[in-house]
This record gives C-alpha cells, sequence and structure tokens, in this order.
C-alpha cells in the first residue's frame, strides 16, 4: 500500500507540474482530493489493513493529502495571478487619447470686474444698491442737480422714452434714489454697478456700457476721504503699484470735482501708445456731492457731506484683461467668453 | 515747359544758397515767383519725404509746394491757393523760412475746457486763469477809439421785447473801408479755426476771441433806424446768411428792424442785412441772449462759435468792453468813424458776488490742513476780493466767473490753485457697519457657470419686430423716440432676441457649440405703466459633452436638467414642474416645449425653438427671476436618515403614449403612501412588442421607513394597489 501512496503522490506531482489551465487544476483536484479520488478509496480500504498498520498508513495518507492540497494551492493562487494580469493587460487603453469634455462655463470679463468691486467695497461696509435701467427724468437729472434746460444734459444725448421716462445715462440717478429712500437720513455707503445708456456708438463708446457708482455720505466726509478710497481701489482693481491722479473738473452733482486718472498699467507711467504717451489712463469721474443734491435728497448739507464717484468698467475689464477692442465684449464670441473660465 | 509733358515746367529756383533744377506741375507757376520749397530730405506734414529724382528725364531737386502741402486744410484757402502752388509777395526773401514769412510761426495750445468754464473760451479769460497759476497781473486791452459828434441815440433805437435777452448794447460805424485783414488778424483766425473773410467780419470773430463777446454787424443802410428784439410767431420766416428759409418757432429769438426778422439771436444773421463788399455803415451788435433758448435755437440750425459762448453763459461787463474794442480795430483797421455814444439795454447785474465762508469749511470739505494766508492769497491771485474778519473770510467774484455761485465752488477754487495732488489720502473714519450684496443672484450665476455655460452680456436694445417675438405675454413693446438706427429702436421684453442674435453670430463665425446665458432686464409697458424685470436666459446648441464614441448633443431634457439643478440650487426643490403650455409662442416647437411652473404658477418657458426660426436644434429657456426670487425658501435643514434599509422595486406598466409620465408618477405616489419615498422613470420604451399607439414606462419604486426594514408582505399589497389604481385611471397593463 505504501507503494501506492508513494505512487499516488509522484503521479501528482508531475500532473502538477504539467498543469497549464485553471480548468486542468481542477480536474487535477477532483481527481486527486475528490470524494472518488484514489487516495479517499484508499482510506475507504483503510479496514482490510491489520490494525497496526492501519494508524501508519492512515498518517501517510493525509500526509500526502496535505502535500497535494498546498501543492494545488500554490498553482492556483500563480493562475490567479495570471489570471488577473491578462484581464489588467486587456484593459490597457491609450491615455492620450482627448478626454470626454465636461463642459465648463465662464463668467463675462464686465461682471468679473463687477464681483471684485462689489466684493471690496463690501468688506468697507458698503451695501451693493440696484435702480431701474428705464429710469425717470426726476431722478437722472433733475434731483442730481442738472434742471431742465442744462447745459450740461448735451454732454449725455440720451435715449427717451417720453418726456419723462429714459434709458439712465450714468448709475448717479440710483445716489437719489439710495438717499431718498434712506427715511432716516442716517449715513450711507453704497456702491451701484449696472448698465447705462447714451445715443453714441463708435470705437471707444458703445451706446450701452456698464458703470459702477460710489457714494458715501457721513458727517465730515473730505475730499482726503475720497482720495483715500480710490486709492485703495485702483491698488486692490488694478494692481498694487498703480498710482492716481486728480484733475479738477465739473459734474453738474458733485462740487468740486475731479477726473481722475491711473497710472498707465502696461508702461507704469513712462508713457506707450495705451496711454498716449502720457502715463495716465482717465477711469473715473468723482467729487464731492453738491448741496443741492445732498438738500434736494433730504439731507442737510449743513451737518453732511459726501463723496460719489462713477466709472467705466468695460474699461477696467479691457486693462485687467488686454482686451483691445471694447466691440469685442458685446460680440459675445464663445471662443472669446470661454477665456475667462478661471 | 518739360521738353516731354504738356502739363510739367523744369523751374530754375534760387534757394538762397543755390539755384535749383525743380520740376514743378502746378498750372500756376511762373517765372520772377517767390515759392514755398521744400528741399531733399525734408518732411511734409502727412508723412511725405522729398528726395531728389528724375521726373521724365528731367533732374528736380526738391518741391514747390501748395498750402495744402504744407498742412493748411483747404476751407482756409483762397480758391487760387487750392488749385495751385502758394504765390508769396515780392517781398519775401530767398533761402528764407515761407512759415516764418506768413506769419505763421505761431504755436498753439488745445485746452480741453470742463462744461461750467465758459469764461476761459476766450484769450482774457485764459490770461485771468493764467495769471492766477503763475501769480501774474493780466493787463488791459486798449479799446481808446476816437468818436464824432453825431450820437447814434438820435437815430437808432432799441425795443427789446423779450426778458431772454438781458442786455443789449449797439454801435455805429461810418464809412468803413472793406478789405483783407491785416496778416496777424488773418492768421490768428486761422489758428482758432475760423475762416477769414474781410477786415469787417474778421474784426466780429476777433473780439470774440479775444473777449469771449460775440458780436454782430449789420449793414447799417438796410435797417429801418431801429433793432426790436423778440421772440419769433410760429411759422415766420427767415433766410439765414447762409442762403436757407428757415421756419421759427416761439421759442427761438429773432432780431427785428421792426418789419420784418433780420437774424436769429445769437446764432445766425439774415441775408439781407449781412456785411457785404459794399458795405458802408456798421450797426455793432453786442448782446446776451438766454443760453438754454440759443441752446435750442442752434441745435436745429447751426452750432457755432457765437452760439456756444451764448450756451456757456457771459458776463455783462464784458459786452461792454466787446463793443469798444469792436469800435478801436474798425477805427483802426477799416478806417471807420465811430458815431457819438451807445445804445443801451441792460437789465444785468454787474457788481462782484458776496460769498461769506470759513477757512474751517474749506479744510474740512477738503480734508486738507491750509493755512488762512495762503487761502487768502489763493482768491487774491484768482482776482478775487478777499476781506478775512475772524473766522469769516468775505469773498468777492467778479462776473466773469460765471461757474461760481456757493461756497462749494470757493472750495473747489482753493483745491485747485493749492493742488489737489498735494492733499493726502485717508480712509474715512466712520462706525463699522456690515456690507452687503444680493447673494442670490450671485450664486444663480455661479450655478449656471458651473453647469457648463458660457455667461454673455448683450444689448437691451433689439428691433421693434423682435421684441414681440418668443413670447405670448401680453405687453406693449418700448419704443425709444429717437433711435440711432432701426435695428436697435426698441426695448427688448423677452431676452430671447438678445440671445439669438448672439447665437446667429457665433454660427456665422464657425463656433456650433453655443451654450450661454445671461442675466439681465427686459422691459415692459402696460397701460401708462412701465417696468423692467431681471431674467435669466439661456441659449444651447450643438454639442453638450464632446468625447471619443461619447458625443452627446444638447436636448429638451439636459437643458431640463440645468433648469432642475438651477431651481434646487435657489432653493426651490420638490416645488416645480414641467407643463405643456396652453399658448406656444410661434416661435417654440409645439412638441417640445414646457411652461416651468413653480408653486402652481408660471415663471418661465423652456423649449426647442422652432426649425422655422432655426434649421439647428437650438433650445432656450427664459425664467422671470424678479418674480421667482420673491418667492420664500425655507432654510436648509437636516433630515433624519433612516437607519433601516430601502427596498427598490421595479415596475413596467404600457399605456397610450399621450399620457405624460408625470402624471402616473403623481399617482403612483400618491397611492403610496408614506412608505414610498421615491418614484422615478428609468425606462421609456415603445415598438417592437408594444401594440401600436402605446409605449412602455418603467418605474422604479422606493419604500422605506424612519421605524423598521419593510417586508415584502408590507410592499406588496401596495404595489397591487398602485397597478389596480393606474389600470383604473390610465388603462394601463403590467407589461408582461
Amino acid at each position: 500500500m505504501k507503494e501506492e501512496i508513494a505512487k499516488i503522490e509522484s503521479e501528482a506531482k508531475e500532473a502538477l507540474e504539467k498543469v497549464d489551465s485553471t480548468q486542468a487544476l481542477n480536474d487535477i483536484k477532483i481527481k486527486y482530493l475528490g470524494k472518488k479520488s484514489e487516495l479517499s478509496n484508499l482510506l475507504k480500504e483503510m479496514g482490510k489493513l491489520p490494525k497496526e498498520e492501519r494508524p501508519v498508513i492512515g498518517s501517510l495518507v493525509n500526509e500526502v493529502r496535505k502535500k497535494i492540497e498546498e501543492a494545488i494551492l500554490e498553482k492556483e493562487k500563480f493562475f490567479a495571478k495570471k489570471d488577473l494580469e491578462e484581464k489588467l493587460e486587456k484593459e490597457r487603453i491609450d491615455i492620450t487619447l482627448p478626454s470626454t469634455k465636461i463642459k465648463r462655463g465662464s463668467k463675462h470679463p464686465v461682471n468679473r470686474v463687477i464681483e471684485e468691486i462689489e466684493d471690496l467695497f463690501v468688506s468697507m461696509g458698503y451695501t451693493v444698491e440696484t435702480g431701474p435701467e428705464l429710469e425717470t427724468d426726476k431722478f437722472c437729472f433733475e434731483l442730481l442737480n442738472l434742471p431742465q434746460g442744462h447745459p450740461a444734459r448735451d454732454m449725455q444725448d440720451s435715449f427717451y422714452i417720453t418726456d419723462e421716462y429714459l434709458l439712465r445715462t450714468q448709475t448717479s440717478a440710483v445716489q437719489a434714489r439710495t438717499m431718498l429712500a434712506n427715511e432716516e437720513k442716517s449715513p450711507i455707503r453704497m456702491i451701484c454697478p449696472g448698465k447705462t445708456y447714451r445715443r453714441e456708438d463708435d470705437a471707444t463708446h458703445s451706446h450701452q456700457f456698464t458703470q459702477a457708482e460710489g457714494l458715501v455720505i457721513d458727517k465730515n466726509i473730505s475730499l482726503a476721504d475720497l482720495k483715500g478710497t480710490l486709492e485703495i481701489f485702483a491698488k486692490k482693481i488694478i494692481g498694487e503699484n498703480t498710482k492716481i491722479r486728480f484733475r479738477p473738473s465739473y459734474f453738474p452733482f458733485t462740487e468740486p470735482s475731479y477726473e481722475v486718472d491711473i497710472s498707465c498699467f502696461k508702461c507704469g507711467g513712462k508713457g506707450c501708445n495705451i496711454c498716449k504717451q502720457t502715463g495716465w489712463i482717465e477711469v473715473l469721474g468723482s467729487g464731492m456731492v453738491h448741496p443741492n443734491v445732498l438738500r434736494m435728497c433730504g439731507y442737510d448739507p449743513d451737518k453732511y457731506s459726501g463723496f460719489a464717484f462713477g466709472l467705466g468698467l468695460e474699461r477696467i475689464a479691457m486693462f485687467k484683461y488686454g482686451i483691445p477692442d471694447m466691440r469685442y465684449l458685446y460680440a459675445n464670441d464663445v471662443r472669446f467668453l470661454s477665456q475667462f473660465e478661471r | 515747359m518739360h521738353p516731354d509733358s504738356d502739363h510739367l515746367h523744369v523751374c530754375k529756383v534760387d534757394v538762397g544758397k543755390e539755384v535749383l533744377n525743380i520740376v514743378c506741375g502746378a498750372p500756376n507757376v511762373a517765372k520772377g515767383q517767390k515759392v514755398i520749397v521744400a528741399l531733399n530730405g525734408a518732411e511734409l506734414p502727412g508723412g511725405v519725404k522729398i528726395k531728389k529724382g528724375m521726373i521724365r528725364g528731367q533732374e528736380s531737386n526738391g518741391m514747390i509746394c501748395s498750402l495744402s502741402e504744407i498742412g493748411i486744410e483747404s476751407k482756409f484757402q483762397s480758391e487760387e491757393d487750392k488749385t495751385g502752388i502758394h504765390v508769396l509777395g515780392n517781398d519775401a526773401k530767398p533761402g528764407e523760412d515761407p512759415i516764418k514769412y506768413m506769419g505763421l510761426d505761431d504755436e498753439v495750445i488745445d485746452f480741453d475746457l470742463t462744461a461750467n468754464r465758459g469764461d476761459l473760451l476766450s484769450i482774457l479769460g485764459m490770461a485771468y486763469e493764467i495769471g492766477a497759476i503763475y501769480d501774474k497781473k493780466v493787463k488791459d486791452i486798449d479799446l481808446s477809439h476816437k468818436e464824432d459828434d453825431e450820437d447814434i441815440n438820435k437815430t437808432f433805437s432799441l425795443d427789446i421785447k423779450t426778458d431772454n435777452c438781458k442786455i443789449f448794447l449797439a454801435k455805429r460805424a461810418l464809412n468803413v473801408e472793406i478789405k483783407e485783414s491785416p496778416d496777424f488778424i488773418k492768421n490768428r483766425l486761422l489758428a482758432s479755426g475760423i475762416r477769414p473773410i474781410n477786415n469787417v467780419v474778421d474784426i466780429s470773430n476777433y473780439v470774440m476771441l479775444e473777449t469771449g463777446q460775440p458780436l454782430h454787424f449789420y449793414d447799417a443802410d438796410s435797417l429801418n433806424g431801429k433793432i426790436e428784439v423778440r421772440m419769433a410767431e410760429d411759422d415766420e420766416k427767415l433766410t439765414t446768411l447762409d442762403d436757407i428759409e428757415r421756419t421759427l418757432t416761439h421759442d427761438d429769438i429773432v432780431i427785428s428792424d421792426g418789419k420784418r426778422a433780420i437774424g436769429l439771436a445769437g446764432v445766425m444773421g439774415g441775408l439781407d442785412t449781412e456785411i457785404e463788399d459794399t458795405t458802408k455803415n456798421v450797426i455793432i451788435e453786442a448782446a446776451i441772449f438766454d443760453s438754454v433758448k440759443v441752446r435750442l435755437t442752434s441745435k436745429k440750425i447751426v452750432r457755432s462759435e457765437a452760439s456756444n459762448r451764448f450756451e456757456k453763459g457771459l458776463d455783462s461787463n464784458r459786452t461792454y468792453i466787446a463793443i469798444e474794442r469792436a469800435c478801436t480795430l474798425l477805427e483802426k483797421y477799416a478806417n471807420a468813424t465811430i458815431s457819438k455814444g451807445t445804445c443801451v439795454y441792460d437789465k444785468t447785474e454787474k457788481e462782484d458776488k458776496k460769498i461769506d465762508i470759513t477757512l474751517e469749511k474749506i479744510n474740512n470739505l477738503l480734508g486738507s490742513n491750509i493755512s488762512l494766508d495762503e487761502v487768502v492769497n489763493i482768491f487774491r491771485r484768482l482776482g478775487f476780493k478777499v476781506e478775512a474778519k475772524g473766522n469769516n473770510i468775505e469773498v468777492l467774484v467778479p462776473r466773469r466767473r460765471i461757474d461760481i455761485d456757493i461756497q462749494e465752488d470757493l472750495i473747489e477754487e482753493v483745491g485747485r490753485i493749492y493742488g489737489v495732488n498735494h492733499i493726502e489720502g485717508k480712509l474715512p473714519v466712520v462706525p463699522t457697519t456690515p456690507g452687503n450684496y444680493d447673494k442670490n443672484l450671485r450664486n444663480l450665476r455661479n450655478k449656471v457657470i458651473a453647469l457648463g455655460l458660457n455667461e454673455t452680456l448683450s444689448y437691451i436694445l433689439v428691433n421693434e419686430k423682435e421684441a414681440l417675438k418668443f413670447t405670448k405675454d401680453n405687453f406693449e413693446p418700448i419704443k425709444l423716440l429717437d433711435p440711432m438706427s432701426e435695428d436697435r429702436n426698441t426695448l427688448r421684453y423677452s431676452m430671447i432676441p438678445s440671445l439669438f442674435k448672439i447665437y446667429e453670430y457665433n454660427i456665422a463665425h464657425g463656433n456650433k457649440e453655443v451654450s450661454i446665458f445671461e442675466i439681465g432686464k427686459g422691459f415692459y409697458k402696460h397701460g401708462e405703466e412701465y417696468g423692467e424685470d431681471l431674467k435669466l436666459c439661456i441659449l444651447m446648441s450643438g454639442d453638450f459633452y464632446i468625447g471619443i464614441n461619447n458625443k452627446k448633443q444638447v436636448d429638451f431634457y439636459i437643458l431640463k436638467g440645468i433648469v432642475e439643478e438651477m431651481l434646487d440650487s435657489l432653493g426651490y426643490e420638490n416645488r416645480y414642474s414641467f407643463v405643456k403650455p396652453k399658448d406656444i409662442p410661434d416661435e417654440f416647437h409645439p412638441g417640445q416645449t414646457a411652461d416651468i411652473i413653480v408653486n402652481g404658477k408660471k415663471y418661465g418657458v423652456m423649449g426647442l425653438l422652432h426649425p422655422e426660426v432655426s434649421e439647428n436644434k437650438v433650445f432656450v429657456c427664459e425664467i422671470n427671476l424678479s418674480k421667482l426670487l420673491e418667492l420664500k425658501t425655507g432654510k436648509m435643514k437636516y433630515k433624519e436618515i433612516s437607519k433601516f434599509p430601502n427596498i427598490k422595486k421595479d415596475l413596467s406598466i404600457v399605456v397610450d403614449k399621450n399620457i405624460e409620465s408625470l402624471d402616473i408618477a403623481k399617482l403612483i405616489k400618491k397611492t403610496g403612501g408614506s412608505n414610498l419615498t421615491n418614484v422615478e422613470v428609468f425606462d421609456v420604451y415603445e415598438g417592437k412588442g408594444i401594440e401600436e399607439g402605446k409605449r412602455s414606462l418603467a418605474f422604479s419604486l422606493t419604500f422605506g421607513s424612519q421605524d423598521k426594514t419593510l417586508t415584502d408582505d408590507e410592499i406588496n399589497p401596495v404595489i397591487e394597489k398602485i397597478i389596480a389604481m393606474t389600470e383604473k385611471e390610465f388603462k394601463a397593463e403590467l407589461r408582461k
């Protein structure tokens, strides 16, 4: 019987050496370890052996069985690894093929500038106000110290709908609205971005454009406050090294009035074609709120003073992103728009 | 003559140091003339460089110039100068600078003046300004002239019938000699953009440039010894000196001789009374007319140097100076005899304006620390009389400064002369208050961008026909009174026309993938009431997902998904639905359009554009944000998650294909009771195996409870009930 066992062991060993597939391995497993296997049969026939030989043969069979089991397990592991490797190889792809594009939208450059300005001024305690674009003569002109027949109304030929209604020519209309709406006549700090309209259309003017208006009303507000505020604006919105320059000007709703230039963002003030060799670029109009405006909007000019400023946002967007022509902002070519997705 | 040409001349030109051979094509070139020559190497205005060359075989060493070639605009040239070279006077020396010879070697400074500084529209005004800046005194203008013994008031009278003329002065100049003006007058007019005509007309313009006061000269012999100022009659006719018959209205101020209109005050004279070469005697008018009236009239007729000055406002002290100055110059350069006296009508104030101010007020508003001495000195330099008494500073401002009326105007002057850039900037010291902005709109914009759309910025003005499209809403389009073009004559109601235009622009530029959106205004009129709503508009076309074997064109359901995401993010989850509209706008596809319903009310529309509007598939959506955002939303709040697992059951039924899935889902939900937590369609099928006219809808039902794991014994009866109900309500059959 010992010979038989040794034969089974060597046969199994030989078969396992030759095995080349998971299927063949399973067959071997059934053949040598199954219920009907030779080893099982040997165990069944143990009863026929002399009593003293039984434990010897028994342990011998179990020993061989264990050996075969281990050998099969090892083979199984080998095949599992091989199968996995084959599977991974099959799943190999060309990682250089183009991706499936997940669409990413973009924010219009003018609105990006609006949000930046809002964030800056909100961080300084300003509120963002809005007003109608189809405005009345009262808010757009009269309450801003531009009575009927005022020559300054000529500076901004307007789109009238009726004698009373017009598309607002300036976000300054919201100044008057904010002051009148404030029934307690308490201090005001507000910023108002929005669309404005004038009867002009050329390379540097569009009949529709975007402005942001700022207004601060309180006791003891001075020109120095306006200057300091606009210095912050220039540094944070245009660039840290930006300088500003005030030029006396005239607007009916402020007195004194100033146009404000920033140092050229391109040449830093040395002079280039962007700033027409002057080193400065005009970006906004500003001034101390005219006492007539304060009075008409319910604030006592002997107690309160204030500053206001208004700037064109298309120009700021053009500086910030290097856009050479204002018309690109309104053409809305998707190749242009999708560049502003960060 | 050039040997090989019938129009070229070969000239020997003495240029001082040498005699050059120059070929010239001008018809008026002749032997013995003194001419302007551009030598080799010269660069003329417009970038022309002069080089030595051969012209038809003849050497040419420079160019004999016309006035145009040296940069003088043709409107300022005589007829002869326009057609040929300019011939200088005989006293010109060869080799001399011709620009200097012609008196054109002057500097011209252009000023960009603000609208309130009408006083600077004169050399005198500029002199005061420069005097203030450099602290220098301004010299008086020479007004000296002789007058005869015949007082003008004996034979000439004024009759001012309107308040729109506050001052009117008239003087008479006799026996004027009409000729060319002296060069200095001509050249100074030219430098100011005014064409010289003759000495008399030129003097009126010259005095205006000097003093800022426009003058008008009449041929005295064509008047009837009288000037009247009145408002025109409606439909009154006047032929102005440009030979155009004008029809006037009661808003125009006219000058009349008592019988007929002879001029539009401040704007243009009449043809009948203009100064001609034969004019002998002149009536000089120096007057101030109402700025608004002149502006309105000049807007209709022509804006001129004179009307501009009336519009900006004038100082009546200057009116007296101007009329005397005109007499001085007429006597000197037109040999005129000036009649004694002046006809005067004057209702103006001439004394200085008194304004009281304090140093504190100045420094408070400027945020500066300027001393009293410095302030007083600034006012003195400006030519204002000033007296400081205690805290008070009394300032007397001359009438020429029409822009100064209130304290703030004085503060501006102090800041200007002191130098605004010397004032140190600081931030306002104010109580801390919270800043605030509308987060909803910001979030909405960011959401739609995150979903893959490009934000646009469009024009609100569209064509009237476009304004009526893409909607069946009831409104009146708002038209502009005075549009710039027919293309943009109406305010948009819907934003779809604006975005569709952008879509067309992109298609024309080869961009097929267009997924854009904008938040903007739409305008309406109901009866007499005007209004505007904030709207969100989306337009999508082309492929939305692009990948290898993985392309997906925009379809109704992608846009629907975007709208749902957006409404969810605004907090309207489970409160909206998409329903077939009762009345579909003509521009939409009748089978692929839905109203967007929130809380049972319509807030927008979405769908495919009609194939007649666009051959390509274009999906659009518009939502009225003004109205939608008025709907309150609940707070974002945690809901308990069940500890017990959900159980999913599928249910496939076959129904008539016109039955909408939402109706069935609603019925299932209602029938399923509280343990049915979700109902979703996961498959739609029609075709083989399904009866014609019907479709199969597969629903996934999710059951769950907060208290226990549900068993089939609890769920199955519910499903049986659902099957029975769908059979009863929709004649549904279980799909075999």
